[in-house]
């Protein structure tokens, strides 16, 4: 039987409450066949349930714990992030919470040599970082899911064994109240870095395993500098290492600093270790208030991927499918680019909208979208924390000449989570005017969000569909357009016309967004009948200067093979 | 976040763009630990002496040997 614990966790500012286990139908005997089954209630198992709920596809969420995330784990969300995240609705209560940033520091020799700005377009919604404490955003996002009659989200059951065959998985799990067998035509594996689903069917990850193992402890303390990312090169009380901190909500901070070489995960968090260590760095940078601690914890450098996200059955999914340098805030982050990139083919084949096959499109882009992420991340883990006598040399030559020679600088740029372009996907038209652009999000690339009015952007206007932007001032859509609209519609694809006019037009039939300056019209380098096909994603599938029926028709095809 | 702002350079001759100063960067900490604990001191000797004669300015690589001694 599996006891999950049931005392709250402790901690300074968060009051955990208990999610209690309740029995499932199984264990009374019925038998049910479940579209999708979800392992793993962390951020991205919560999100990829509720991504799917909004195409109408019920799953079933198997957590093994019975609260939400033991420390503050996550706290860095980006921009796309939250753009994802508004699609899931709980944007709003983060917003009341977060705290924004988009500046980082290098500090060395108590000097800075290093400040980083990251751009903040005044067609965005939201800022490029927003520190949270992963608690709270489970918090948002079990209420959603408590609020879905979709989501059958089952605490306190683990999984103990896994068939997983061609056309469906049968899962047996383990509860307070005895073993029951589940069965589903689809199984998402959302079970975190160390995966049971992975390691019950055993696919390699591709990759390296760092040496370089580092704490994470958050103090409660009142500090009073903006929030802002700082990193601390080399510092007396610590040689050689780094030490980055950032502000979290509730008066917390998060410190982050590599072990000395073969120290093991023990020593490190001993209690006299970690307070001297942390008092040494509060020390340093002049800050004599008092501090509590609140949690901590060890963990190693990686940069691993599975080649294959997509095993028969099972999808894999966020840090259960790759485990990526924690420098740069890649993990919840690239979780939910992969989540949101799966649910909307895996409702779609479910649903008969599109073939199976289109499933794979999501192992292809989010494999190499984790390749992508492993080789930037690499530069900036080879500068934190030198694998080897060479990269320390040149680290500490570089940290050296920053003091007084510029031009070493940008070495200290170490690059962030960023929403990856699809460009090489096989969902991409190929029949279309993407190159002859000049602004505007390119084809493979998330939608750039606009600013249409007091607290209206266009991504508030987008849901759980295809759309095509149609950039026209006339009263009417072409008819092609119309017939083809209706056609799949019928067909019970989800399929929306968004008309951006430069005049006021009144509409039953589509969504018109009035542009009256033509703004949206010069971001998406757009003139009479320019068309953007739009995945359900908000990653552009085509785009085409002028409208053409017969291309939007292939690209179509190309997308979600409509015939 | 792929555009970040990065501080530019301020000198004024022949400059390395990020890109490449960040193959050198590599190439450079490859060498390094090629040459081994032992020969690197060598190693970065002889290189040193090999710029300075593509240099050909005896003037500019003495203000950098004297760049180079500062913050040891």
């Amino acid at each position: 039987m599996h006891f999950p614990d049931s005392s709250p966790r402790a901690s300074l500012y968060y009051d955990y409450q208990i999610y209690p286990f309740r029995r499932p139908p199984e264990l009374n005997g019925d038998t049910l066949q479940h579209k999708v089954v979800i392992i793993g209630a962390g951020p991205v198992g919560l999100v990829t349930a509720l991504d799917l709920a909004r195409y109408g596809i019920p799953s079933v969420l198997i957590e093994a714990d019975v609260q939400v995330s033991q420390g503050s784990r996550a706290i860095v969300f980006t921009r796309r992030s939250m753009e994802i995240l508004q699609q899931v609705g709980v944007t709003d209560r983060m917003l009341e919470k977060v705290l924004p940033w988009r500046c980082g520091n290098s500090f060395y020799r108590g000097e800075r040599v290093f400040r980083m700005e990251a751009p903040y377009d005044e067609d965005d919604r939201f800022q490029p970082m927003n520190n949270l404490q992963q608690q709270y955003l489970e918090e948002y996002l079990v209420d959603q899911v408590l609020a879905e009659p979709l989501i059958d989200l089952r605490w306190g059951t683990k999984v103990i064994a896994i068939d997983n065959q061609p056309d469906g998985v049968q899962l047996t799990l383990d509860t307070p109240e005895g073993e029951y067998q589940l069965h589903s035509d689809w199984l998402v594996a959302a079970d975190g870095a160390k995966s049971t689903i992975r390691g019950m069917l055993g696919p390699r990850m591709e990759g390296d395993s760092y040496t370089g193992n580092f704490v994470i402890a958050d103090i409660k303390i009142n500090i009073d500098l903006p929030t802002e990312r700082l990193a601390y090169f080399d510092p007396e009380w610590n040689p050689g290492n780094t030490i980055l901190m950032h502000r979290e909500p509730e008066g917390i901070w998060r410190l982050d600093y590599q072990l000395p070489e073969g120290e093991t995960a023990e020593e490190a968090l001993a209690p006299e270790s970690l307070n001297k260590r942390i008092q040494a760095q509060l020390d340093m940078i002049g800050v004599d208030a008092p501090w509590e601690m609140d949690w901590c914890s060890v963990y190693s450098a990686r940069a691993m991927t599975l080649p294959d996200y997509l095993h028969d059955r099972v999808l894999f999914t966020g840090d259960a499918a790759h485990m990526l340098p924690i420098f740069g805030v890649r993990g919840a982050n690239t979780g939910w680019q992969d989540c949101h990139n799966m649910a909307w083919k895996l409702a779609f084949a479910i649903k008969g909208w599109a073939p199976e096959h289109l499933l794979a499109s999501y192992s292809q882009e989010r494999v190499t979208a984790a390749r992508e992420i492993i080789d930037e991340a690499s530069k900036s883990t080879r500068f934190m924390t030198p694998p080897d006598r060479g990269f320390r040399l040149l680290r500490d030559a570089t940290l050296s000449l920053s003091l007084t020679q510029p031009f070493v600088r940008p070495l200290f740029h170490w690059r962030t989570s960023r929403a990856h372009d699809y460009l090489d996907s096989v969902l991409n038209c190929m029949r279309d005017d993407n190159a002859e652009f000049s602004a505007g999000p390119v084809k493979g690339a998330p939608l750039q969000n606009i600013r249409l009015g007091d607290d209206d952007y266009l991504f508030d206007r987008l849901g759980a569909s295809i759309y095509l932007l149609y950039f026209s001032d006339q009263a009417e859509l072409p008819m092609a357009l119309t017939l083809l609209k209706d056609a799949v519609t019928r067909s019970g694809v989800p399929f929306e016309v968004v008309q951006i006019s430069r005049k006021p037009l009144a509409s039953q039939s589509h969504q018109v967004i009035h542009d009256p300056i033509g703004h949206m019209h010069q971001r998406y380098d757009a003139s009479e009948g320019t068309s953007y096909l739009v995945r359900p994603d908000q990653h552009v599938s085509a785009r085409w200067k002028q409208f053409d029926n017969g291309d939007l028709l292939t690209a179509m095809k190309r997308l979600i093979n409509l015939s | 976040m792929n555009q970040e702002t990065i501080g530019h350079t301020t000198m004024s001759h022949n400059t390395l763009s990020t890109t490449a100063l960040e193959q050198v960067y590599d190439q450079l900490a490859e060498g390094i630990t090629q040459a081994g604990a032992e020969k690197e001191a060598l190693f970065l000797t002889k290189l040193a002496l090999l710029l300075a004669n593509q240099v050909g300015d005896a003037n500019q690589v003495s203000e950098s040997i004297d760049e180079a001694l500062k913050n040891l």
